[in-house]
């Protein structure tokens, strides 16, 4: 183990060098790759590293990033590429096939506005897009929950009872542009956390095509047993995070993390880096008196509907706060999780830091001083609105 | 197709053993794809080979889940990223010391349009992938539009009054790439046609096979006309047969006698040309600038090659 500065872009993409030349006695690792601003550091990284048994290939496109890691995997490697943004979006087809196909391949992305017009700062509205197609989803605060997500991602989405792509999250510069201190396992310990990869219906010496034409009742079949697959994945992750303490020395954070919220009265809830400036809000709120607490979702896809649900027991206000708008309705997050709390509760939908804008402390302390007075919800509204 | 194909010459037991396009598939009668198939069944022998085949007549051919078409592992992929796809698994391939031919069967729509960055790419990295487009110069799965490989002066349903603009020189985009080898294949000479599959198949790096695949359904013409019809073409000049390697030294393969005849008889066994009323002296003047051209890159006068 050795303590090294590194950029969250950068500790993704050595996380990926390692699981990748942890696969070298396997059929090896191949990874198709595109710069996008704020993911690009991501890519060069990879692009500088060794890897036994490896290739990166520079493609001409996300579409075709994503292509390469389908074909890859689709022969048996590890696979893993990072993106951003229009990039997702122009890989978007892709995704799908990936995941469709059952395919393990890890995707680091640096959120950021979609345009144009153009933004490139951050905002999770362009993983979101991706939420309905069986790619598992987890949104990271820090350097080192981001490197550990990418390693563990490798194991979760090749374990034979999940088999689907895993995206790891990162805001674009917030996090993916920040160095800190991250602690990086020696290769011998990552070989010990992941087995070889082993795709049981890869293009062997058998003939059977993948990605085939179904049927209705075939497509539905196929579906459920997906849809089945994503409610394994806490049951899952949950093995491996014993598996990671075991062999790192160190916890890998649960799929929802919370902060002073036993005995709240009110719920900040949130993810990626808001959460951690939600628990500075929590903070300073307590040392007012007031009873409130927050709760950060980690894991998105499959959404952890059980564990959000036992912390939204006995709330009576909950404030959702969204780095994304789903137009038309107000934040993803508040509105698929705001008929878990208790009824009579008043969920109230913010929408922050859309476009990259600072969310800071105060911001929440002045959401929650709008949410106080509720007696029920209102229409989701915008942080500058508040 | 329990038919012995290549006039029995050529197809042998295995080939009707293990083919690589199985009985039962739902091509149209007369489907130059499936003739391709056929003869590609033959020219890969004992070779180990995989496809790679995008959105095309090719994936709809590959038939219904949990049954296959094709007698050879096969990945199907989105519209434009096969050759994406097929540059992992080539990859891979080679990272682990397997000998595997990775082979891309696409059609036109795949190839001349929406696949053709990725294409561009996987030739500018000299990926090593064997490409076969089988041109039916239509897209063929949806119905029959038009496609940038669509001849000038064609009914298509999306270009009612015939299309206008000409058919896009693929070899010669390809050969600006440089690659290994490119070349253009007539399924009505089959010599030509294995051996240019078996060279292709055991070189290494980007190869490009350009297949004229008539389409009854697309081309409104007689099915069991489809080979007549590209020897009309070939015969003509309208369709050159020839080989690039390396993007630089330009062989032809087979010599036309540039028949108008030919050409008229081509024109008019297909309906698609019915209402633009193209006859050979419209086509004449750009078939001799072609030709032109081809015989100063190619530096002489071949005959037509023929096989020991
Ligand atoms: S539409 Fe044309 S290319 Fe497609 S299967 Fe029918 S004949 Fe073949």
């Amino acid at each position: 183990m050795t303590v090294e500065l590194l950029s969250a872009n950068h500790g993704a993409a050595l996380a990926a060098t390692l699981a990748a030349r942890a696969n070298r006695k396997g059929r090896g690792f191949c990874s198709g790759v595109y710069p996008i601003t704020p993911s690009t550091e991501c890519m060069e990284y990879l692009c500088q590293q060794k890897i036994e048994k490896g290739r990166v290939i520079k493609v001409e496109s996300e579409h075709s990033a994503m292509g390469v890691c389908i074909g890859a995997a689709a022969a048996g490697a590890r696979s893993f590429t990072a993106t951003s943004s229009n990039g997702l979006a122009y890989m978007f087809e892709n995704c799908i096939a990936a995941a469709m196909l059952r395919l393990p391949v890890v995707i680091a992305v640096a959120n950021r506005t979609l345009g144009p017009p153009w933004n490139i700062w951050a905002d999770h509205s362009d993983a979101l897009t991706l939420r309905d197609h069986g790619l598992i989803q987890f949104y990271c605060a820090d350097n080192q929950e981001l490197f550990d997500t990418v390693l563990s991602a490798f194991r979760l989405a090749e374990d034979k009872r999940v088999m689907m792509p895993a995206m790891v999250n990162m805001e674009g510069f917030i996090l993916s542009h920040t160095v800190a201190q991250t602690n990086i396992p020696d290769q011998a310990q990552v070989d010990d956390f992941l087995p070889l990869t082993d795709i049981p219906h890869r293009l062997g010496d058998v003939p059977h095509t993948l990605g085939q034409i179904e049927v209705p009742h075939q497509t539905e079949v196929h579906r459920w047993q997906h849809h089945n697959a994503m409610l394994d994945v806490p049951k899952v992750y949950a093995e491996i995070q014993k598996e990671f303490e075991g062999v790192f020395g160190r916890s890998l954070h649960d799929i929802v993390v919370p902060y002073r919220a036993d005995d709240a009265e009110t719920l900040i809830v949130s993810m990626g880096t808001i959460g951690v400036t939600a628990e500075r809000a929590v903070d300073m709120l307590r040392a007012e008196g007031k009873r409130v607490g927050s709760l950060r979702v980690r894991l998105f896809r499959p959404l952890p509907t059980d564990a959000i649900r036992a912390h939204y027991a006995g709330k009576k206000r909950i404030a959702v706060i969204d780095r994304n708008i789903s137009l038309g309705l107000g934040g993803i997050l508040w509105s698929e999780t705001r008929a878990l709390a208790d009824p009579g509760a008043v969920v109230q939908s913010y929408m922050a830091g859309l476009g990259g804008g600072d969310v800071r402390p105060e911001h929440i302390v002045k959401m929650l001083g709008d949410l106080e007075p509720r007696k029920i919800a209102g229409p989701p509204a915008m942080m500058e609105a508040v | 197709m329990n038919e012995p194909a290549l006039c029995g010459m050529a197809q042998t037991e295995l080939d009707r053993a293990e083919p690589l396009f199985r009985k039962g598939n739902t091509n149209c009668g007369g489907c130059g794809m499936s003739i391709t198939l056929q003869m590609l069944r033959h020219a890969v022998a004992q070779r180990q080979v995989q496809f790679i085949v995008p959105a095309c007549c090719g994936a709809v051919a590959g038939g219904a889940f949990p049954q296959s078409t094709f007698g050879v592992p096969t990945l199907m992929t989105t519209f434009a990223c096969a050759p994406a796809a097929a540059s992992g698994i080539a990859s891979v391939a080679a990272l682990n010391g397997e000998d595997l031919r990775t082979i891309i069967l696409a059609g036109d729509g795949g190839t001349f349009d929406i696949g053709f960055a990725s294409l561009s790419a996987a030739a500018e990295r000299n990926e090593d992938i064997l490409y076969i487009c089988y041109d039916n110069e239509i897209y063929g799965n949806t119905g029959g539009q038009r496609s940038s490989a669509t001849p000038a002066g064609a009914v298509t349903t999306n270009t009612p009054e015939g299309k206008v603009e000409q058919k896009k020189d693929i070899l010669a985009i390809l050969a600006a790439h440089r690659i290994p080898y490119a070349a253009s294949v007539s399924l009505a000479h089959a010599e030509d046609t294995l051996r240019k599959m078996r060279y292709a198949l055991d070189q290494k790096g980007f190869r490009f096979l350009h297949v004229l695949s008539p389409c009854p359904t697309g081309w409104k013409s007689e099915p069991a006309l489809g080979l007549e019809l590209v020897r009309l073409a070939v015969r003509s000049g309208l369709f050159p047969v020839y080989e690039i390697f390396d993007g630089k030294r330009h062989v032809v393969n087979i010599e036309p006698d540039f028949s108008d005849e030919a050409l008229n008889m081509y024109l008019s066994l297909q309906r698609r040309f019915q209402k633009s009323g193209l006859t050979a002296a419209d086509l004449r003047p750009a078939i001799d600038r072609y030709w032109q051209n081809l015989r100063s890159l190619s530096g002489r006068i071949v005959p037509a090659r023929r096989d020991a």
